[in-house]
């Protein structure tokens, strides 16, 4: 029809202003309709989307929750459940956001283990790894300030222990904590800054990494499930033959796993949001979270959040040496540290779980049994029995690491195939 | 542009002076920026001196006392608890409490200025929880042979009654014990003592 005509016209006529001011189309090409990305993705190739999918679900939760939330010691516990009570739909929004932090380490705990299982860390995406991991410290900071801000119970001792984990350190210990809380103990001062820091100032540096994040793995192109750079094989145009444009192809691809995930977050933001599994004071929000905040009292059991506890486990697994609780705050420092030095760590030449050798794929899965269940030892009261099974897993745990430069060496690797295959 | 004129050394050390003194003040600004971190004079003012009333406290009765914004403990230890905590200098990890902080009128084997009388911040010296204070008779001891004392839910570290540490547990020093003094018999002042610095 000649209206319908007229219409695209215009539009076309729009896009091409815009164009001739704004590089709008060599973008949308560059990074969307002329970006090759291998044909070849699987299941683990969703959890990047995903992870951006719920950060966006984040942001706009924690700017609706920001309305009515109250950042003093005096009303933030009121507040919030004001927010649960008394907003239209309030408890919508908050347990979004309670929800979504849960499913942001979900997300990108199996994102990093996609990288660990095609060894999508290895040259040449050193840097594009490296961006990833200071998006998940990141991430973690943001949490944690976060996890302060409903002042109760476990929001206040936890900050109390995290924060003391800093007093550990030698000499400038005392000085650094009391410059974390502006305070001699977490007060309505640490909550204030604490409301700052996870409204403002980290959303800003998460945001700004993304895109970081997103042009790095742009420039280098992604790795895939048999670990084949693409770009060996390109046609006569100079595009690459196991390449298909990221839209539409995988823009549709990952609109419905967005969808299939959408349920499962629906259905725990509607059915379970406090995850209150047995055997646990609830994962995604924990019962002595329903007090206010007595520091003057701690709760009988306190554990972190689920997606902290690998590495309180740790913490706690190691024993105090001459009077000094730092060795185990080192531990779990470099036990989250450590992830940053894979590129260099890992001496194979093969990327990809299928073409790996027997050792690396034994370490891997003794990596990720002892991860679990120092997550699991974590929420547990330590007994000694508990105590000993996290030392060896944070044995193993260090071993995965600190041995990789020998094991993936010496690896029977299989023939990595010329192609990807189907 | 002519290229050939250019002073190359010239322009090098305009480039060095700018980045010097460029350098210079992103640090000098640093230092107000982390100053409004610390703690501020309000907050600083909010750590007077509490008095507490005592006289009603029992023998063998704890009690809780806000102290910026810290709880200090009061126990009152009878003659029993005194002979208990003497038994177990054998167990705590520093009975002359010579690693641990304390006004020096208080580094003695009970801790304290009067023996009757715990005085003692109640945070962990491990990460900083508040212990529980678990007496003799409790049905669920938190170690045998138990003596009465603190034991934090947090990490599982043990102290007597007199606040010492017991061995291997995650806690590295004894309850820190704050500056306070007896205005009369049953008036505690916590936070300022008659001691000359």
């Amino acid at each position: 029809m000649a209206n319908d005509n007229m219409i695209v016209k215009n539009l076309a006529c729009l896009r091409d202003w815009v164009d001739d001011r704004f590089p709008l189309m060599s973008n949308w090409n560059e990074h969307l309709a002329k970006y090759y990305a291998p044909k070849n993705f699987n299941f683990w190739y969703y959890f990047g989307g995903f992870a951006l999918l719920v950060f966006v679900i984040q942001v706009i939760t924690g700017i609706w929750l920001t309305m009515n939330y109250k950042p003093s010691a005096a009303e933030a516990f009121a507040s919030v459940e004001y927010i649960m009570r008394d907003v239209e739909w309030g408890w919508f929004v908050r347990y979004m956001h309670s929800t979504g932090a849960s499913a942001f380490f979900i997300v990108i705990y199996l994102h990093m283990f996609r990288a660990l299982l095609y060894g999508s860390y290895k040259k040449p995406r050193e840097l594009l790894w490296l961006t990833g991991m200071a998006l998940y410290l990141l991430l973690m900071g943001e949490a944690f300030f976060g996890y302060l801000l409903p002042w109760g119970q476990m929001s206040y001792w936890g900050a109390q222990v995290i924060i003391s984990l800093f007093g550990a350190v030698p000499f400038v210990g005392e000085a650094l904590a009391e410059l974390i809380r502006g305070d001699y103990v977490v007060s309505d001062v640490t909550l204030n800054r604490f409301f700052s820091l996870h409204v403002i100032a980290f959303p800003f540096l998460i945001a700004g990494l993304i895109g970081v994040h997103i042009l790095a793995l742009h420039e280098t192109g992604s790795n895939n499930p048999d670990g084949v750079e693409i770009k060996k094989n390109k046609n006569a145009e100079g595009i690459p033959v196991d390449g298909i444009p990221f839209h539409p192809y995988y823009t549709v691809k990952d609109i419905f796993g967005a969808a299939v995930f959408l349920i499962f977050f629906f259905a725990v933001v509607f059915f379970a949001p406090e995850m209150h599994v047995p055997g646990t004071q609830g994962l995604f929000l924990e019962s002595a979270n329903f007090i206010p905040a007595d520091p003057l009292k701690t709760p009988e059991h306190i554990a972190p959040v689920w997606y902290f506890t690998p590495f309180y486990a740790i913490l706690r697994a190691v024993p105090s040496i001459a009077g000094s609780a730092f060795p185990g705050v080192v531990a779990m420092g470099l036990a989250v540290s450590i992830f940053l030095l894979l590129p260099w760590l890992d001496r194979s030449p093969v990327k990809s779980w299928r073409y790996r050798g027997i050792n690396y794929r034994i370490a891997l899965t003794l990596f990720v049994i002892c991860f679990l269940m120092l997550g699991w030892l974590g929420l547990q009261v330590a007994t000694p029995l508990y105590t000993w099974m996290a030392r060896i897993c944070s044995v193993i745990y260090f071993l995965f690491f600190l041995t990789m430069p020998f094991y993936t060496k010496v690896d029977k690797d299989k023939p990595v195939p010329d192609r990807v295959t189907s | 542009m002519e290229n050939q004129n250019v002073d190359k050394s010239r322009r090098r050390f305009l480039t060095a002076a700018a980045t010097v003194v460029g350098g210079s003040g992103a640090v000098a600004v640093a230092v107000p920026f982390v100053a409004t971190m610390t703690p501020s004079a309000k907050t600083k003012a909010i750590g007077a001196p509490v008095e507490v009333d005592i006289s009603e406290l029992q023998p063998g009765e704890r009690i809780i006392q806000k102290w910026r914004g810290k709880p200090v403990w009061i126990l009152r230890r009878t003659k029993e608890m005194l002979a208990d905590i003497e038994s177990q200098n054998t167990e705590v990890s520093d009975p002359g409490s010579d690693s641990s902080a304390q006004p020096n009128y208080a580094q003695n084997e009970f801790r304290a200025l009067n023996e009757e009388y715990l005085v003692v911040i109640g945070i962990c010296t491990h990460l900083g929880c508040s212990p529980n204070y678990v007496t003799k008779d409790s049905e669920s001891p938190p170690a045998s042979d138990w003596k009465g004392g603190f034991f934090c839910p947090c990490h599982g570290s043990r102290f007597d009654l007199a606040g010492r540490v017991y061995k291997g547990v995650p806690a590295p020093n004894n309850l820190v014990v704050p500056p306070y003094k007896f205005l009369t018999p049953t008036t505690l002042l916590i936070g300022e003592d008659s001691e000359v610095a």
